[in-house]
């Protein structure tokens, strides 16, 4: 190695900076190649371009705002002009895809939203960006597809709807959001006389229960002391004007029935929330944070998930 | 003075070396971030921005004390596909009280810059506990103990008055407390008087019943109720967009 390195300093024009360390260690000194050399003077060039077009250096209080500028419309529709920034541009960039959405848009919110679903072309547009709208905002809650999660948040897919499955229902639920309560009847009720609701719940969408426990819970949810056909109503159907679950159809929200794996589970299950009661199941209102046509697209495609009404 | 200077002078003393290193590093950063801070335009002028309760300051330590910043970061950029995602673009003026800030271009998992009133307090309790349970397809890590830790709330008015120091106009006696009052209005200002620091935290914690539990004040109150303030305190609908582009 040495011999090699001696050689190659000594033979060609090849210089060394005249180091030697340890006896035999030296450094060479190439000079740059000559694409490299004349690229980096080139960016230099680029440097002094992009100082005059592009806000740059700073100057005191302020700084040199370059001579590239923006042009867009204000609030008031006039045209104006800003030195170049990415909030110039973004306001650009925003009011021409607002722009070139606004046909969909113009006509999903003139037509009633029936015949929206029956135009091909604004279907898919619905479709389109609904499902964009859908993952980002729905999606972590009622899931990507809506099917929802027993438990915790609703189905949409279904067609049992607490609040309505209407495109007017959905629409509002969608914009002043929504919270679930239930009043926790552990103290207003011995165990054994929730125990008897919980068999009467149960057998109302034909689950197994104890004949005898679901004659007195049915007893005890048509009388005042329970009262439990305030709110679920005489059927046991629920009322869409506050919310209150439909107790005779095989869909649950709060209660895991269909996870529970025994008829004392699912019994248990119902329990559970009698006792304990809700105060949960809030959805948030979307006003403010998604803009009206926003929320009248998600409607639709809402709608459209499978379970509308 | 130049005339005898080769650069085998630096390179054989170690000293030299680290000083004109730290000369040239620091020169860009001079350039880059002093002029920031006399710049009139950078800090927008917007109404609404406020420091922190103590419950949701509590939290942001939490927030910082599980690195959640590795992965997320809070400050969504002004691009077309960010402000469709995330909501309008941030301001300098909404982290002013945050010491330190949280901006970060790491973003493992989403940007939550504006997550708050995104969810429910009942959809951040269920997905800190077990984030797969609500998001099949997540890499987020449990955190089921900030359910179960009583939040310690001993120093909250030590943490607020370091924050004074860095200058978060928290009061720490009646002048200070009235200027509040004429700056934020008088809930805001109450929220932010160090000697009440213990009281407010508490209050709000049941109040707001973060996670759903409102015997005791968790760790899990103090982040849910940080997550919930996080980019709500402007309200954009007041603000026509021409003013910020005023402001670059």
């Amino acid at each position: 190695m040495a011999d090699n390195a001696q050689s190659q300093s000594q033979s060609a024009d090849v210089r060394t900076t005249g180091h030697v360390w340890d006896g035999d260690l030296q450094e060479f000194n190439n000079p740059l190649p000559t694409w490299w050399i004349y690229t980096f003077y080139v960016t230099v060039l680029f440097a002094l371009v992009y100082w005059v077009a592009y806000p740059s250096w700073p100057v005191g209080k302020s700084f040199l705002p370059g001579i590239n500028t923006v042009t867009y419309v204000n609030a008031q529709g006039e045209e104006e002009s800003w030195h170049w920034n990415t909030r110039a541009k973004l306001l650009v960039e925003t009011q021409e895809a607002v722009a070139a959405q606004k046909p969909y848009f113009d006509k999903i919110a003139s037509l009633p939203y029936e015949n929206v679903t029956k135009d091909p072309e604004l279907s898919s547009f619905v479709v389109s960006a609904g499902k964009a709208l859908f993952s980002e905002n729905c999606a972590a809650c009622h899931q990507a597809g809506g099917q929802g999660k027993i438990g915790l948040f609703p189905n949409l897919t279904d067609d049992d709807w607490l609040h309505g499955g209407g495109f007017e229902n959905i629409h509002e639920t969608l914009t002043k959001g929504r919270r679930g309560y239930m009043p926790p009847f552990s103290e207003a009720l011995a165990p054994e006389r929730i125990d008897e609701l919980a068999n009467y719940v149960v057998s109302l969408s034909g689950g197994k229960a104890d004949p005898a426990k679901t004659a007195k819970g049915k007893d005890l949810f048509h009388s005042h002391a329970a009262a439990c056909f305030y709110c679920h109503g005489d059927d046991a159907r629920g009322r869409r004007d506050i919310g209150s679950a439909n107790l005779t159809d095989k869909v649950w929200l709060w209660a895991d029935v269909p996870g529970a794996e025994s008829d004392a589970a699912r019994i248990a299950a119902v329990r559970r929330v009698i006792a304990g009661g809700l105060n949960k199941g809030v959805m948030p209102a979307w006003e403010g944070r998604l803009n009206p046509e926003q929320i009248r697209l998600l409607t639709i495609y809402v709608h459209e998930l499978g379970g509308g009404r | 003075m130049f005339k005898n200077f080769k650069h085998e002078k630096i390179e054989t003393n170690v000293g030299l070396l680290l000083v004109l290193t730290m000369l040239a590093v620091s020169a860009g950063g001079l350039v880059e971030i002093a002029p920031l801070f006399f710049i009139k335009d950078t800090m927008e002028k917007v109404d609404g921005v406020r420091p922190y309760t103590p419950l949701e300051q509590r939290g942001r330590d939490i927030y910082l004390r599980e690195g959640c910043y590795t992965c997320h970061s809070q400050m969504i950029r002004p691009f077309r596909d960010e402000q469709l995602r995330y909501g309008h673009y941030s301001l300098a003026a909404e982290s002013r009280y945050d010491h330190p800030f949280q901006w970060g271009s790491k973003r493992t998992g989403p940007d939550l810059a504006r997550v708050g009133g995104k969810y429910s307090n009942e959809w951040h309790v269920q997905h800190l506990i077990k984030p797969t349970s609500v998001v099949p397809e997540s890499v987020m890590p449990n955190y089921p103990w900030l359910q179960e830790t009583k939040l310690d709330i001993s120093d909250v008015g030590d943490r607020m008055r370091a924050l004074r120091v860095t200058g978060v106009p928290y009061s720490a006696n009646e002048e200070e407390y009235q200027r509040n009052v004429k700056q934020f209005g008088e809930a805001v200002a109450r929220t932010l008087h160090i000697p009440d620091a213990r009281k407010n935290l508490v209050a709000q914690a049941q109040d707001g019943n973060f996670d759903g539990d409102r015997a005791s004040v968790s760790e899990m109150d103090a982040l849910v109720a940080y997550l919930q303030v996080l980019g709500t305190m402007v309200d954009f609908s007041k603000i026509k967009p021409e003013e910020l582009v005023k402001f670059r």
